[in-house]
């Protein structure tokens, strides 16, 4: 048998074996924790909003995004976080505790090879190419912003 | 010269090098599973009170090593070589560990497959009359191993349905020539680095069971035996998608295994401790060996298996550079002295009877 | 009030969903699921889209990192429209440094006080 052959049909063997993830407990959690994350960060918005009447709304935002990331980083510190992602999933790694969880657990994990080359070298290991193509995507809409 | 081999890969132990000694040592979580009483040494702390894991894994190494050497009684200044390697880049727990032993260190890196590969060595060296004892060992951390193929350990992603769970733990074998142990080695089967193109780094049960297919078939050839010679064929860490994989790539070849097959990696933890597909790592197959099934031996339940450890031979770089995973398995065969009458070897065991089940029916086929 | 809630619940309980379905067909990693979602947010505010989801589902819509990546596009579009070419370069990171920067010093002390430890299950 050739092998590439061979190859492509344990691939296909492989795959068909191979368990799949259990679709509706995870799809569920990610919702449903995905959601309370949403309420939590509007609940935040809203009291912000009572205490400090003047606020704008961006800056309403900032402040709830900062609430919310120093929560995840407290979490992912005692190491609380990943349990919770465990059942949430994207539950928890599409909102912004995501990002957060990714610079801190990078950061906590390279910590013991130092604080400048371990720690904040490897700070970005998971969330760099984030900012990068963040930054690269809203350029682009910037430069044909600009044409149009 | 006489070569000592027999067909194309297995090598001949005319002088039998004994297993004069054995220790393992694992983690919490391993000591949780259904072999916690089999092994030696349970540690509480996976930092085993160190700063950080790299210089735990080195630690429970070094433990294993030194309990191995006491357990046997065995003088230091008997051992010749220290035989070993682990997961780490440029092996560095074996290699750090040994310059705490001062002994002339013969490093080895064969992924999980380490503990067969040293077994080997260590054999041929004792065998060939160059070591009176040699000390074969291996580890496996699964927080370094984590960090270095996978992520940090407190990011909050999921593990995928295929994954298995690297074993924190360490075994120990000292081989020896002249001694009363009744448990040698008589042969060994080098493997060949198999690769069937997968491609997925957290299915490696899947990858590597076409390595073990590989070196078992070979062994078979080479010594025209049938799987029914062995009491027990035990894989590495194929873990229970990789081991239902090896079954059936074996019947496709024409050889059947019944209940004298199962694999350390699915054997090591229960179904509850949500480990997916089971145990892996070089640590796996070492503590498991040098725990149960070597004391299964010593009790006589067992008196020839074949010892099959398997290796992922990836890194990081290859991992993301989108290539296949190579693997390869080396075989040991390990026979006890026979004094006992044989044991009917389809009943003898009813755990690994039990974890014999299979869940998916779907064949490997022309 | 309630429906306020019961919208930012639906909004991002989906959006969330969205990514988990990802996960499990395309066996994604997390960081892959993070820049597809920062992209497809600045990609959706950049075709004017996201505004209508925002309006609508509120923090639902502006937590999850969709959120972030068109907070990133509309940093760049406002500041192109006031200050022209260079708003291309300034906008994004103006308008998100508030999240980059906390993360990354609230990850620096926690780092410092805490250190990663091994999972069990």
């Amino acid at each position: 048998m050739d092998r590439e052959e061979r190859n492509k049909k344990y691939n296909l063997y492989v795959s068909s074996k191979s368990p799949k993830s259990r679709e509706w407990p995870n799809l569920l959690y990610a919702f449903l924790i995905g959601g309370l994350i949403c309420c939590f960060g509007q609940a935040i918005t809203d009291t912000l909003q009572i205490w400090f009447p003047a606020m704008s709304e961006t800056e309403l935002g900032a402040w709830t995004l900062t609430v919310i990331i120093f929560i995840t980083c407290i979490l992912t510190g005692i190491g609380v976080f990943d349990d919770i992602a465990k059942f949430a999933g994207a539950g928890t790694i599409v909102p912004i505790t995501g990002f957060a969880n990714s610079i801190c657990s990078s950061a906590m994990e390279f910590r013991r090879e130092g604080i400048i080359f371990g720690m904040c070298v490897k700070m970005f290991v998971v969330a760099g190419p984030v900012i990068v193509c963040g930054i690269v995507s809203s350029i682009l809409v910037g430069v044909i912003y600009l044409i149009l | 010269m006489k070569l000592n081999r027999l067909g194309e890969s297995t090598i001949i132990f005319r002088n039998k090098p004994k297993i004069v000694s054995r220790y393992a040592i694992v983690g919490k979580k391993e000591g949780e599973g259904p072999l916690g009483s089999y092994f030696d040494e349970i540690i509480k702390d996976d930092l085993f009170g160190q700063k950080t894991y790299e210089i735990a894994e080195r630690e429970i190494l070094q433990k294993a090593i030194e309990g191995a050497i006491k357990k046997g009684n065995i003088n230091f200044a008997d051992i010749d070589f220290m035989i070993g390697g682990d997961l780490l880049n440029q092996i560095i727990s074996s290699s750090f560990s040994a310059r705490h032993f001062e002994k002339p260190f013969i490093g080895l890196y064969g992924a999980c497959s380490t503990m067969s590969e040293s077994l080997a060595i260590g054999a041929a060296l004792v065998d060939g009359g160059y070591a009176k004892k040699t000390i074969c060992s291996t580890v496996s951390h699964f927080a370094t191993a984590e960090r270095q193929y996978r992520f940090p350990l407190e990011l909050g992603n999921q593990r995928p349905p295929v994954s298995q769970w690297t074993v924190t733990g360490a075994g120990c074998t000292i081989l020896g020539s002249d001694e009363n142990s009744k448990i040698y080695i008589p042969m060994a089967t080098f493997g060949k680095v198999t690769d069937y193109g997968i491609k997925d780094a957290n299915n490696m049960g899947a990858a590597m069971a076409p390595a073990a297919a590989n070196s078992i078939i070979e062994h078979f050839k080479d010594t025209k035996r049938k799987p029914e010679d062995y009491d027990l064929i035990i894989t590495g860490d194929l873990g229970k998608l990789g081991s239902e994989i090896l079954r059936d790539l074996m019947e496709y070849n024409g050889y059947k295994f019944t209940n004298n097959y199962c694999d350390c990696g699915q054997i090591i933890f229960a179904r509850d401790q949500k480990t997916f597909q089971g145990g892996s790592g070089a640590g796996c197959s070492a503590s498991v060996l040098n725990s149960f099934i070597l004391d299964q031996m010593e009790k006589g339940i067992y008196n020839r298996i074949l010892f099959v450890a398997t290796g992922a031979l990836l890194s990081t770089i290859s991992t993301q550079q989108g290539e296949s995973i190579p693997c390869i398995a080396h075989a040991i065969v390990i026979e006890r002295e026979k004094e006992v009458v044989n044991v009917d070897n389809n009943s003898n065991n009813e755990y690994i009877k039990r974890k014999n089940g299979t869940s998916k029916k779907i064949k490997f086929s022309k | 009030m309630l429906l306020t809630y019961l919208k930012v619940f639906l909004t991002g309980g989906i959006i969330c969903l969205i990514g988990q379905i990802l996960i499990n067909k395309t066996k994604m990693t997390s960081a892959r699921i993070l820049v597809t979602f920062m992209v497809a947010g600045v990609l959706l505010e950049g075709i004017g889209v996201y505004q209508y989801i925002v309006d609508f589902g509120k923090a639902g819509a502006t937590i999850p990192i969709v959120g972030f990546g068109r907070t990133l596009a509309r940093g760049v579009i406002k500041e192109v429209s006031t200050k022209g070419v260079l708003g291309i370069l300034t906008g994004g990171l103006t308008a998100t440094t508030a999240g980059i920067a906390a993360s990354v010093i609230f990850s620096f002390f926690v780092a410092l006080i805490f250190r990663s430890k091994t999972k069990h299950s």
